[in-house]
C-alpha cells in the first residue's frame, strides 16, 4: 500500500516538475543568453523578424536556440550598463515612478480603508462598489478624460501624470480594507473604552498590525506598476522621460544584443523581492481572493 | 438620540479618513468616466451638441469595432474555460504530498512577477517565422507556420495569457481547497464516497466562491492582454489579435473621442453586466452552505 503510493507520488512531482519546468524556460533562457557575446547572439538570433532568402536547392535556415552559451561573457551587461546612459536613464525612471506610486498609495489607501473597514457612515457600501467597479476598468476606458485633466493640470509629459492616478488607483484600498475586516472590531472598542480617537487606533493600533497586508501590497503593486506600458506611451512623450519597460520592447530591432542581458537586469528586482517575500506575496494574492 | 450624535461623529471622522483618497479618485477615475459618457453623445468635444446615439450607431456599424468586440469576446470566451481546468487541476496535484511541493508552487508563480517586456525576446525567438518552433516543425517533417501573422496569433497570445497568469489562480485554488474541513472528507470515507465522489461533491462544492473569483479575475487579465500584444506584435498586430483595446488605442491616436468614449462606455456596461451575472451565479450556488 505504502509502496503503491510512492509511486504514484513520484510520477505525479515528475510531471508537475516538467510543466514546472516549460513555464521556468523563458526565464532561464534569458538568464543563460544573457552571457553570450554579441557576435554570438546575432549569429543565433539575427534572423530574428527576417524574411529568409529561399534560395531552392539550398536547406532552410533557422533561429538557433541554444542555452549554454560557447563561453561565460559578461560583454552585454558591459555595454548595457557602461556604454549605453539611455538604459541607465529608464532604468531610473521606471524606479522613481515606481516607489511614488507605491508610497503614495499605500499611505492613502490606508486611511481610506480604516474607514471603508472599522467606521460606519452612510452609503459606505455603495461607495466601496464604486471604488471596486473602477478597479476592473481597463486603462483605456477613461483615455481621452484623463489626457484632458493631465493636459490641464499641466501633467503632460511629466512622470506626474503616471504617478498621479497611480496613487489615488482603488486596488490599494480594497486590498487593505480586505485585509482589515479580518482584524476584530473588538480592538477598536477596546481602544475606544481607554479614551483613544481614531487618529491614534489608525495610528497606534492598526498600522502595526497591518505590516502583513502592507507588506503584500507593495509587492503587488511594484509587479504591476514595474510592467506598466499604456500609460508611459501615452502621457510621455520624450523616451528619456520613459521607464525601461517601453525601451526593451523597441531594442529588439535596435540592439539585440544587449537584450537578454537587459531584460534579465530589469527582471532581477522583481524575481529577487518575490523570493525573498514570497510568503508575503502569496499571503496577499490569497486576501484579495477572500470576500468581504 | 446618544447613538445619532455618534454616528455623525464617526461619519465626520470618516470624511477625514476618505478625503485624500476620494479627491484623487474623483479627480483621476469617476471625473473622467463622467466626462467620457457625456462625449459619447456629443458631436464635438468642445462645444459639442446633444447627438443622441448616432455616436454608438457609427460605432456599431464600423467594421474594426464589430472585428475587435468579436475578438476580444471569443479570447475571454476560450481562455477563461481553459485556465479554470488547469488552474484547477494543478492546484489539485500541488494539494498532494508531493515532493519539491514549495519549489513547484513558485516555478508556477514566478512568471506573474517577471515583466512582460523582458520574456519579449524568448517569445519571439520561439515563434518567428524562422525561430525555434518552426525549426522543430521543419525537423518533424511538418509545415512552417507564420504564427504571429496567422490565426495561430491568437493561439500564441493565449499561450502567453496561460504561462502569465496561471500561478495567481493556483494560489487562489490552493488557498480554496485548504480551507475545505478534513472531517468532510473522513465522514465521506466513512460513508464509503469514492475518490471521485469526493472531489465533485465536497471539492467542487465548497471550491464555487473561490472559482467565481478566479472567473472574474481572469476575465479582467483577457481585457487587460493588450500590454502583451502590443510588446508581442506592435501598434498594428494580426486581425486575429486584434482586441477591442487596440481599437481604442487607435482611436485616440486618430484623435476620434466620440467614437471611443462609445466604445468606452459600451465596455464599462459589458463588464457591469458580467460582473452582476457572477455575483448572481455565485449567490445561488453558495447559499446552501450556511
Amino acid at each position: 500500500m505504502k509502496k503503491k503510493g510512492f509511486i504514484r507520488n513520484l510520477s505525479v512531482t515528475l510531471l508537475m516538475a516538467c510543466i514546472g519546468l516549460m513555464i521556468l524556460s523563458p526565464i532561464v533562457i534569458t538568464f543563460t543568453n544573457s552571457f553570450m557575446t554579441e557576435h554570438e547572439i546575432q549569429g543565433n538570433y539575427g534572423l530574428v523578424g527576417k524574411m529568409p532568402v529561399v534560395t531552392p536547392g539550398e536547406p532552410d535556415v533557422f533561429v538557433n536556440l541554444k542555452l549554454i552559451p560557447d563561453w561565460l561573457s559578461f560583454e552585454q551587461y558591459g555595454s548595457v550598463l557602461l556604454e549605453t546612459p539611455t538604459y541607465l536613464f529608464m532604468l531610473w525612471n521606471s524606479v522613481a515612478m515606481v516607489v511614488a506610486i507605491i508610497a503614495g498609495q499605500t499611505i492613502v489607501s490606508a486611511l481610506a480603508a480604516y474607514a471603508f473597514a472599522k467606521l460606519r457612515f452612510k452609503g459606505r457600501e455603495k461607495w466601496f462598489r464604486v471604488y471596486l467597479m473602477t478597479m476592473l476598468m481597463p486603462f483605456q476606458v477613461t483615455l481621452v478624460p484623463n489626457y484632458i485633466i493631465a493636459d490641464k493640470l499641466r501633467l503632460m509629459n511629466t512622470a506626474g501624470a503616471i504617478i498621479l492616478p497611480g496613487i489615488f488607483a482603488a486596488f490599494g484600498v480594497f486590498m487593505l480594507r480586505q485585509f482589515m475586516l479580518s482584524i476584530p472590531y473588538a480592538l477598536v472598542e477596546a481602544a475606544q473604552m481607554d479614551g483613544a480617537g481614531h487618529y491614534r487606533i489608525f495610528y497606534r493600533i492598526m498600522l502595526p498590525l497591518m505590516k502583513p497586508g502592507i507588506a503584500a501590497l507593495i509587492v503587488l503593486l511594484f509587479v504591476d506598476y514595474w510592467n506598466m506600458v499604456e500609460q508611459p506611451l501615452i502621457f510621455l512623450e520624450d523616451s528619456f522621460k520613459q521607464p525601461l519597460s517601453l525601451y526593451l520592447s523597441r531594442i529588439h530591432k535596435d540592439a539585440q544584443g544587449i537584450g537578454f542581458a537587459a531584460s534579465l537586469i530589469y527582471m532581477t528586482p522583481m524575481v529577487l523581492l518575490f523570493l525573498y517575500a514570497e510568503s508575503y506575496f502569496i499571503e496577499g494574492i490569497q486576501m484579495s481572493g477572500i470576500k468581504g | 438620540m446618544k447613538w445619532n450624535r455618534l454616528s455623525r461623529r464617526e461619519s465626520m471622522v470618516a470624511v477625514t479618513f476618505l478625503l485624500p483618497s476620494t479627491i484623487g479618485f474623483a479627480l483621476f477615475y469617476l471625473i473622467p468616466f463622467g466626462m467620457g459618457l457625456v462625449y459619447s453623445v456629443l458631436d464635438h468635444t468642445v462645444g459639442g451638441s446633444f447627438v443622441g446615439l448616432s455616436n454608438y450607431q457609427e460605432l456599431l456599424s464600423s467594421g474594426s469595432f464589430r472585428k475587435a468586440v468579436s475578438n476580444t469576446f471569443w479570447f475571454t470566451a476560450v481562455n477563461v474555460p481553459v485556465m479554470l481546468m488547469l488552474s484547477l487541476g494543478i492546484a489539485l496535484m500541488l494539494n498532494r504530498n508531493l515532493y519539491l511541493r514549495r519549489f513547484l508552487r513558485m516555478a508556477y508563480v514566478l512568471p506573474l512577477v517577471v515583466p512582460v517586456a523582458s520574456v519579449v525576446m524568448v517569445w519571439q525567438v520561439l515563434f518567428d517565422w524562422n525561430g525555434s518552433l518552426n525549426a522543430w516543425m521543419h525537423a518533424a517533417g511538418l509545415e512552417q507556420v507564420d504564427w504571429m501573422k496567422s490565426a495561430w496569433a491568437r493561439v500564441v497570445v493565449s499561450v502567453f495569457y496561460l504561462w502569465k497568469h496561471i500561478g495567481y489562480n493556483i494560489i487562489l485554488f490552493l488557498a480554496g481547497l485548504q480551507s475545505i474541513p478534513r472531517d468532510y472528507y473522513e465522514t465521506a470515507d466513512l460513508e464509503g464516497a469514492g475518490k471521485w465522489y469526493q472531489c465533485y461533491g465536497i471539492t467542487l462544492v465548497y471550491l464555487t466562491p473561490t472559482m467565481v473569483f478566479v472567473v472574474l479575475m481572469s476575465i479582467m487579465n483577457t481585457f487587460k492582454i493588450f500590454r502583451e500584444t502590443y510588446l508581442i506584435a506592435g501598434d498594428y498586430p494580426h486581425d486575429s489579435i486584434y482586441t477591442l483595446q487596440h481599437y481604442m488605442n487607435n482611436m485616440f491616436l486618430a484623435m476620434d473621442v466620440q467614437k471611443l468614449s462609445a466604445a468606452a462606455t459600451l465596455m464599462v456596461i459589458g463588464i457591469y453586466i458580467i460582473v452582476a451575472m457572477l455575483l448572481r451565479l455565485e449567490k445561488r450556488y453558495t447559499h446552501f452552505m450556511e
